[in-house]
C-alpha cells in the first residue's frame, strides 16, 4: 500500500505492507530510532509518538491508519539545537536516567502541556502513567513537567 | 565494522546545546565549581532528543536476526536436535553445541552453565537455550526457530526451595546445596537467647523479582578479517563478557572485544546475562560469516533473564525488657536456579546485611544457595539485602512493640555508632550516619507532607498505617574484593588535545559519565566541557571491575580521581620543562597533543589502609564503608478490597557526599519505587518452573500514579577514602522500603504481615484467616 | 501484502464489509495489534476508526447515543457523559492510560466482549443497546443478549457495531462504579462492578448490579437486584445482598488474581454500593 504521511514536518511517501506496526516503520524505513520498543503491547509507551497532535503508541497502530495524517516523533520536539520546555526541564531535573523511557515521555507531556491547563503533580501522574519509567521513580520526571508547563502559563493551546 | 551512527556515540561530549535562546554551557563553564553542583548530565541532551544510540538503533549493514531455540521442558536429557525436514532451511544458519569450537560454558564463577545444551546433556530450566537460527528476516528467523525438534527425555523437577532443601530430586552434590556461609559472633547462640526476656521468632518469604528494565536485553556480533570478535551491546560489565567469550571461543586477549552501547537500564540484570547473548551472537555470526544481532522480545526477556532471588528468611532475635538486643539467629536461604551463575556472593551479601545495623553481642548466621529447575536468579540491586534487610526490620519492629518501646526508640538504642563492632566484628572507624539518618527522617515526619500522592480510589473505606525501617548497606566489593578485582581507569590527553576518561564503568542511567567527568575536570583544573567520555570499551579502556555493588563513585571514581590529579602534575611538569608560559591546563594539554601526541594515566585502585578480611572464618571488614538510610511510610489498606495505597514516603540516606545532587536523588527514588514495587505489586509466577505473566501486562511495575510523592533527604556523613567524601549509594534505596510498608500494613490492621509482595490477595487470604479463627 | 480498506462512509464500509466477510474489522487497533508481530497479517483489514458517521455522542431525551468509533479520549472530554453517566465516565477514565485512550473506542471494547472489557459491567448496569448494522439490516441488541460467551458476540460476520444506546437514567437515579485492576493505570481487571439504582421515596425502585472478570463474561447479578427491588437501603439489607453474590458469583484463579480474592471483593464492593445509599 502506499503511504503518504508528514512526519515531523516533512512530508513521505512509501510503499509498505499496511498492517506493518507504525513503530518499526519510523524506525526501520524513516530511520527514526529515538522512538523505542519496550514491549510491543501497548503498555510502555516508549514508543510514543503524536498522531495529528495524539499521544499513542505506535506499537499498536498499523502504518495503513496514517496515511495523510501527521506524525510527530521525538526528534521532531526540538527545533534544531533548541530544546523544548520540556525537554529543558526533563534534563535539568534528572528526569532521564537510563534515558529509554524519554523519547516517549517528552512526546506524552510536549501533547499534555500543549493541551491540558492546571498541571498539579497528581495530574500529571495520571497523565504519565502510560509511560513506564523504572529508573527515576517518576519524581524527577513530574517536577519537569510541572517546572515545563509552569512555563507555558498553563495556556493550553486548545 | 559499520554500525552506521556508531561512531558517534563512541564519544560523548558535554552538551553544549541552546534552550530558549541561552546556551547552557553558559551555566558550566566553571571548574570546581561544578562539583556538587546538578550540571545537566553529559548524556542528557541526547537522550531527550532520541539522538542517544542504544543497541537497537544500531544500523548494521547485512546483519541477520537470530533468535534462540528453548527447552521448554524444566529438566530433561536432551537425547536428540532435529531440523523439521519440511521446512526451508535454505537461508537459515543453524547453531548447536556442536558448533561450539572452545569451552561449552559460560564462565561466570564457576563453569557449570553451557552456552547451548548439547544433544546427550542436561536440561536444567524449561527456558534453557538448546540451538540458534539466524536469518535476514526476523520473521523468517522466528518460524525457523519453531521448526527446530527437541527429543527429550524428561527427569522429576524441582521447583521450590523448600523441595530442595528436602531433597526431592539431587540437583547438585548430595544436599542441593550451591554455597553455604556462616557468621559466629559471641557466645553460643542458643544459650544466648535462653537468657533473654523475649525471643521472637519469624520466617520472611520475598519473592523473585524482575528487573524490567524497559529496553530489552541485546547484543550484536561480527567477526574481523584478523579472527577477533567485536561484540556491542545493552550491557554492565565489558570486562564479564570479555572474559567469558575468551572462554568460549578460546581467543586471545584482544580477539575479543566489548564495548556497551547506551544501555537502557540495567539493575543488576545486565550484569551476567549478556554473556551468554554474546555467546549466542558470536557463534551465529561466527558460523553465518555475517554479523548478527539478537534483541530479546519482551515475553523472551522476562522467562529467559535473571531475577531477585526469592528468599525465605529465619530469624529469631532475643531482647531485654529495657529494650537491648541480646542475640540474634539467622537462616538464610535463596533459590540459585539452575546454574550457580552469582549466587554465593548473592548469598554472601545476604548474610552479611542479615543481622542489621545493631549492636547484637551473639550472633549466628547460617546462609545456603539452594538448587532448582527454576532460570538462574541472579544480580538485582541490593544484591540479597534487600531479602534480609525485610526479616530484619521486620523482627526489629516487632521487638520494639514487645518491650513497648517507639519504633524509633528501640532503633536508637541499638543502632551501632561510631566505634561500634558489627556482626563481623569490624569496628566502624567513620562515615557512621547511622544517628542522623533517623533524625532526618523524624524531623520530616514533621512537616506538612506534599501534595500529588495518589488517594485511594473512589468509595473507599480505609484503614491507615505507618512504618518505619532502618537500615545499613556495604558499599563496593565484600572484603577483600576490591584487592582482587584491581579496578582501573584512566584519564588521558587524546591525540586532539582532548581530556577523556577512559574506563570500563558502565552508564546505565545512573548518571557515571556525568559523575567521571565531573570529578576528572575538578582533579584536572578544566572546564567539564574540556572532559570526553568514551563508551566502555575493552579496546579503549582498562578493567574497571563490573558497574555492580554501588562502587562505581566510591571505588573507580577515586581512581578518576587520582588519574586526574596525575595527568595535571604530568602536564605542570611539562610546562616547566619546555618552558611554556601557561597555568591554563586545558591549553597546556593542546601544547602538549600538539608536541609528542596522546598522554594516559592509569590507576589502578587499592583497598584503604587498615581493612582486613578473613574468607575462611567470614570475619574482618566486610567492606570499607556503609551507607545508612532509614525509610518512612503511611498506607492506607482498602477495607474492601485490600489494596494498599502509599500515601507517603520519607527515605533519608547518607551518602558520604552528594557530587551530584540531582543524580543522588535520582537513584534513591528510583531504588525506592523498584522496593515500594516488590513489596505490594510485582510478582513473578511461575507454573511449573515456567513464569506464566512474562508480559508487561501481567508482570507489573509501578506506574506514576502508584508513586507517591518522594520526600528524599540527602545525608551527608564522608568517608574519608571516597571522592570528595561519597560511598555508594546505587542499591541502599532498595534494600529497607518493603520493610516499611510491611510494617505500615502491620500497623494499619494490627496483625502481621511477613511477606512481600503483599498483593492484595495475600492480604485478603491473611484477614479471612484471621477472621475465621 | 495484505488488503487495508478506508472506507470514507458507513454506506461504503458496510458494503466492503459483506463484500469480505473474512477481514478483520479495525477499529483503534488496542486489541488487534497487541504483539502483533507473533502473528501473520491478516488477509485484510477493513478500518473504521475514523468512519465520521461511527463517532460522536448524540443526547436526545430518552437516551445517549455512542458512535462506535469514538475514541475513550473524546468520551471523557464530553460534558454529557459526565453529568449523566459519571459511571461510565469513571471507568473510561480508568482504562489504560491516555495513548490507550486516545485510540481505543467503545466499539472496540464491544467488539472484544473480553471478560474483562471495564465498559461492559457499566453497560449492563445501565441497559445499553448495541446498534448493529449491515448493508439492509439495522438492529439493536441489549449487551446482555449480545455477548454469549467468552469473547463470544452475536455480530454477524456481514455487521458492523455502528453504535450503543444508553437510556437516560430516571430522575433519582444513583451510579455507581468500581474498578479493582493490578494497579491504578494500565490495568487489566481483577474484579469490577457496576450498579444503578433508582431510590423513589426511600425505596429502591429499579436495581441493576453487574460485574466483570468474575466469570466467562461481564454478568449481571439478578438475584441481588430483586432483593434489592422494593427496599429501602439499610445496612442489613447490604448484607443479604451481598450474601447472595457470594452465593450467585463463580470467579476463577488465574495468573492476575484468585477465584477467592474475587469473590471476597466482588462481595464487598457490591455491599459497598449499597451502604452508599444508606
Ligand atoms: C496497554 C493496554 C491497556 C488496556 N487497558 C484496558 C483497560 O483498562 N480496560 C479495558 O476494558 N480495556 C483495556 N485495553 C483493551 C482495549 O484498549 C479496549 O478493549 C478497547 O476498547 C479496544 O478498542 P479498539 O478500538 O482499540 O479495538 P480494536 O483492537 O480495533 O478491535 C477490537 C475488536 O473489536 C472488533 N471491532 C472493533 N470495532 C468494531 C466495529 N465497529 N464493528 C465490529 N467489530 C469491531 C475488532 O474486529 C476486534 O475484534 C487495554 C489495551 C492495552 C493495549
Ligand atoms: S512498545 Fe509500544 S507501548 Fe511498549
Ligand atoms: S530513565 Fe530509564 S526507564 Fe526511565
Amino acid at each position: 500500500m502506499k503511504i503518504r504521511m508528514q512526519v515531523n514536518g516533512a512530508a513521505r511517501e512509501l510503499e509498505t505492507e499496511p498492517m506493518r506496526r507504525l513503530l518499526d516503520v519510523l524506525r526501520e524505513d524513516c530511520g527514526l530510532t529515538g522512538t523505542k520498543e519496550g514491549c510491543g503491547e501497548g503498555e510502555c509507551g516508549a514508543c510514543t509518538v503524536l498522531i495529528d497532535g495524539k499521544p499513542v503508541n505506535s506499537c499498536l497502530v498499523p502504518v495503513g491508519q496514517v496515511h495523510e495524517a501527521e506524525l510527530l516523533t521525538v526528534e521532531g520536539l526540538s527545533d534544531g539545537e533548541l530544546l523544548t520546555d520540556v525537554q529543558r526541564a526533563l534534563v535539568e531535573h534528572g528526569g532521564a536516567q537510563c534515558g529509554i523511557c524519554t523519547p516517549g515521555i517528552a512526546v506524552t507531556a510536549e501533547s499534555l502541556i500543549r493541551r491540558e491547563k492546571n498541571l498539579d503533580h497528581a495530574r500529571i501522574r495520571e497523565l504519565l502513567a502510560g509511560n513506564l519509567c523504572r529508573c527515576t521513580g517518576y519524581q524527577r520526571v513530574v517536577e519537569a513537567v510541572a517546572e515545563a508547563a509552569a512555563k507555558r502559563g498553563g495556556a493550553g493551546d486548545e | 565494522m559499520d554500525f552506521g551512527g556508531f561512531g558517534q556515540f563512541m564519544s560523548v561530549q558535554v552538551p553544549e546545546f541552546v534552550a530558549d535562546g541561552v546556551r547552557w554551557a553558559a551555566m558550566t563553564n566553571s571548574t570546581i565549581r561544578d562539583l556538587d553542583k546538578a550540571v545537566p548530565r553529559v548524556d542528557g541532551a541526547d537522550k531527550v532528543t532520541g539522538k542517544a544510540l542504544y543497541v537497537d538503533d544500531l544500523k548494521v549493514d547485512g546483519a541477520l536476526y537470530g533468535r534462540t531455540v528453548r527447552s521448554h521442558v524444566p529438566h530433561a536429557k536432551l537425547k536428540r536436535i532435529s531440523l523439521d525436514p519440511d521446512f526451508d532451511w535454505s537461508d537459515v544458519v543453524v547453531v548447536t553445541a556442536d558448533d561450539i569450537t572452545g569451552k561449552n560454558v559460560v564462565l561466570l564463577i564457576e563453569e557449570d552453565q553451557p552456552a547451548l545444551v548439547p544433544e546427550g546433556g542436561i536440561i536444567r530450566h524449561v527456558d534453557e537455550p538448546v540451538a540458534l537460527v539466524a536469518a535476514s528476516d526476523p520473521r523468517r528467523a522466528q518460524a525457523a526457530m519453531e521448526h527446530v525438534r527437541l527429543e527429550v527425555e524428561e527427569l522429576p523437577a524441582v521447583f521450590t526451595i523448600e523441595e530442595s532443601v528436602a531433597k526431592k530430586v539431587l540437583l547438585r552434590g548430595d544436599d542441593n546445596v550451591y554455597k553455604r556461609f556462616e557468621i559466629l559472633r559471641g557466645d553460643d547462640v542458643e544459650q544466648a537467647l535462653a537468657s533473654a526476656d523475649y525471643v521472637i521468632e519469624g520466617t520472611y518469604r520475598t519473592g523473585a523479582q524482575e528487573q524490567m528494565y524497559i529496553e530489552p536485553q541485546g547484543m550484536i556480533a561480527e567477526w574481523t578479517d584478523a579472527g577477533a570478535v567485536r561484540l556491542v551491546g545493552s550491557l554492565q560489565c565489558p570486562y564479564y563478557v570479555h572474559k567469558a567469550m575468551r572462554e568460549l571461543l578460546q581467543l586471545d586477549e584482544d580477539k575479543v572485544i566489548v564495548t556497551q552501547a547506551v544501555t537502557g537500564g540495567g539493575f543488576g540484570g545486565k550484569e551476567e546475562y549478556p554473556s551468554m547473548l554474546a555467546a549466542h551472537v558470536a557463534l551465529l555470526a561466527k558460523k553465518a560469516k555475517r554479523p548478527v544481532r539478537m534483541v530479546y522480545d519482551r515475553v523472551e526477556d522476562v522467562r529467559a533473564t535473571t531475577k531477585r532471588h526469592p528468599a525465605p528468611t529465619r530469624h529469631r532475635i532475643g531482647v531485654n525488657k529495657d529494650g537491648t538486643i541480646v542475640a540474634v539467629d539467622v537462616d538464610v536461604l535463596i533459590d540459585g536456579g539452575a546454574y550457580l551463575t552469582l549466587s554465593p556472593v548473592v548469598l554472601s551479601r545476604g548474610v552479611l546485611h542479615s543481622v542489621g545495623p545493631y549492636n547484637v553481642p551473639h550472633v549466628r548466621v547460617v546462609g545456603r544457595a539452594m538448587a532448582t529447575n527454576l532460570p538462574p536468579h541472579g544480580a538485582f540491586r541490593g544484591f540479597g539485602a534487600p531479602q534480609t534487610t525485610f526479616a530484619y526490620e521486620r523482627q526489629i519492629e516487632k521487638a520494639a512493640q514487645r518491650v513497648g518501646m517507639s519504633s524509633l526508640e528501640f532503633r536508637r538504642k541499638n543502632m551501632l555508632r561510631e566505634g561500634d563492632v558489627t556482626c563481623t566484628g569490624q569496628t566502624l572507624k567513620y562515615s557512621v550516619g547511622s544517628a542522623q539518618v533517623l533524625d532526618a527522617v523524624e524531623q520530616q515526619i514533621g512537616q506538612a507532607p506534599p501534595k500529588g500522592s495518589a488517594a485511594p480510589p473512589q468509595f473507599a473505606s480505609v484503614k491507615r498505617g505507618k512504618g518505619l525501617a532502618f537500615y545499613y548497606h556495604g558499599a563496593g566489593f565484600t572484603g577483600s574484593g576490591e584487592d582482587r578485582l584491581k579496578g582501573r581507569a584512566s584519564v588521558a590527553v587524546n591525540a586532539g588535545g582532548k581530556f577523556e576518561v577512559r574506563s570500563t564503568s558502565t552508564d546505565i542511567g545512573q548518571g557515571t559519565f556525568t559523575i567521571f567527568a565531573q570529578l576528572a575536570s575538578a582533579a584536572l583544573d578544566v572546564d567539564i566541557k574540556d572532559v570526553e567520555m568514551i563508551q566502555p570499551s575493552t579496546e579503549k579502556a582498562p578493567d574497571s571491575g563490573p558497574t555492580v555493588a554501588s562502587r562505581t563513585t566510591m571505588v573507580v571514581g577515586s581512581v578518576v580521581q587520582k588519574a586526574g590529579a596525575q595527568l595535571k602534575q604530568r602536564l605542570l611538569a611539562f610546562a616547566e620543562e619546555s618552558g611554556v608560559q601557561s597555568g591554563d591546563v586545558a591549553e597546556l594539554a593542546k601544547r602538549y597533543a600538539e608536541k609528542h601526541g596522546e598522554l594516559e594515566e592509569t590507576v589502578t585502585y587499592h583497598s584503604p589502609p587498615g581493612v582486613k578480611w578473613d574468607d575462611a572464618t567470614y570475619r574482618g571488614d566486610a567492606y570499607p564503608c556503609y551507607g545508612w538510610a532509614a525509610c518512612y511510610v503511611e498506607v492506607a489498606v482498602d477495607d474492601d478490597t485490600h489494596e494498599v495505597t502509599v500515601e507517603r514516603c520519607i527515605h533519608a540516606v547518607d551518602v558520604g557526599h552528594a557530587i551530584h545532587p540531582v543524580l543522588v536523588k535520582g537513584q534513591i527514588e528510583g531504588g525506592t519505587l523498584q522496593a515500594l514495587g516488590w513489596a505490594l505489586w510485582e510478582s513473578v509466577v511461575y507454573r511449573n518452573g515456567r513464569v506464566a505473566n512474562p508480559t508487561m501486562t501481567d508482570c507489573i511495575i509501578p506506574t506514576s500514579i502508584e508513586a507517591p510523592e518522594m520526600e528524599t533527604l540527602v545525608v551527608e556523613v564522608p568517608y574519608p577514602h571516597g571522592p570528595h567524601g561519597a560511598k555508594g549509594v546505587g542499591e541502599i534505596p532498595m534494600d529497607g522500603p518493603a520493610a516499611a510498608v510491611a510494617n505500615a500494613v502491620a500497623d494499619a490492621l494490627g496483625q502481621p504481615f511477613d511477606e512481600v509482595p503483599l498483593l492484595p490477595e495475600v492480604i485478603c487470604r491473611q484477614v479471612s484467616a484471621t477472621a475465621a479463627e | 501484502m495484505s488488503e487495508f480498506l478506508s472506507p470514507r462512509t458507513l454506506a461504503e464500509a458496510l458494503k466492503l464489509r459483506s463484500a469480505h466477510p473474512d477481514f478483520t474489522v479495525l477499529s483503534g487497533g488496542t486489541d488487534l495489534m497487541v504483539r502483533a508481530t507473533e502473528r501473520d497479517y491478516p488477509v485484510g483489514t477493513i478500518d473504521v476508526f475514523s468512519l465520521k458517521e461511527m463517532r460522536g455522542v448524540c443526547e436526545s431525551d430518552a437516551a445517549l447515543s455512542i458512535g462506535a468509533s469514538t475514541p475513550y479520549a473524546d468520551l471523557l472530554r464530553s460534558d454529557v457523559v459526565l453529568t449523566m453517566l459519571p459511571n461510565l465516565h469513571a471507568a473510561i477514565r480508568e482504562i489504560g492510560a491516555v495513548q490507550i485512550q486516545e485510540r481505543g473506542t467503545i466499539g472496540g471494547n464491544i467488539g472484544t466482549s473480553s471478560p474483562v472489557g471495564d465498559t461492559l459491567p457499566c453497560l449492563l448496569a445501565l441497559d445499553a443497546e448495541v446498534e448493529l448494522r449491515s448493508q439492509n439490516n439495522t438492529r439493536r441488541v441489549a449487551y446482555s443478549d449480545f455477548c454469549t460467551g467468552y469473547r463470544k458476540t452475536q455480530l454477524g460476520a456481514d455487521e458492523l457495531i455502528t453504535a450503543i444506546h444508553i437510556p437516560r437514567p430516571a430522575k433519582g437515579t444513583r451510579l455507581f462504579w468500581r474498578k479493582i485492576g493490578t494497579r491504578r493505570a494500565q490495568a487489566i481487571s481483577k474484579v469490577m462492578g457496576a450498579a444503578s439504582f433508582r431510590i423513589e421515596e426511600g425505596v429502591v425502585s429499579h436495581a441493576r448490579i453487574a460485574l466483570g472478570a468474575v466469570a466467562d463474561r461481564p454478568r449481571r447479578v439478578e438475584a441481588a437486584e430483586q432483593r434489592i427491588q422494593g427496599e429501602k437501603p439499610s445496612e442489613r439489607l447490604a448484607t443479604e445482598v451481598a450474601a447472595i453474590v457470594r452465593s450467585d458469583v463463580k470467579p476463577i484463579d488465574d495468573v492476575r488474581s484468585t477465584a477467592s480474592y474475587r469473590l471476597d471483593v466482588a462481595v464487598n464492593i457490591v455491599r459497598r454500593f449499597v451502604l452508599e445509599l444508606v
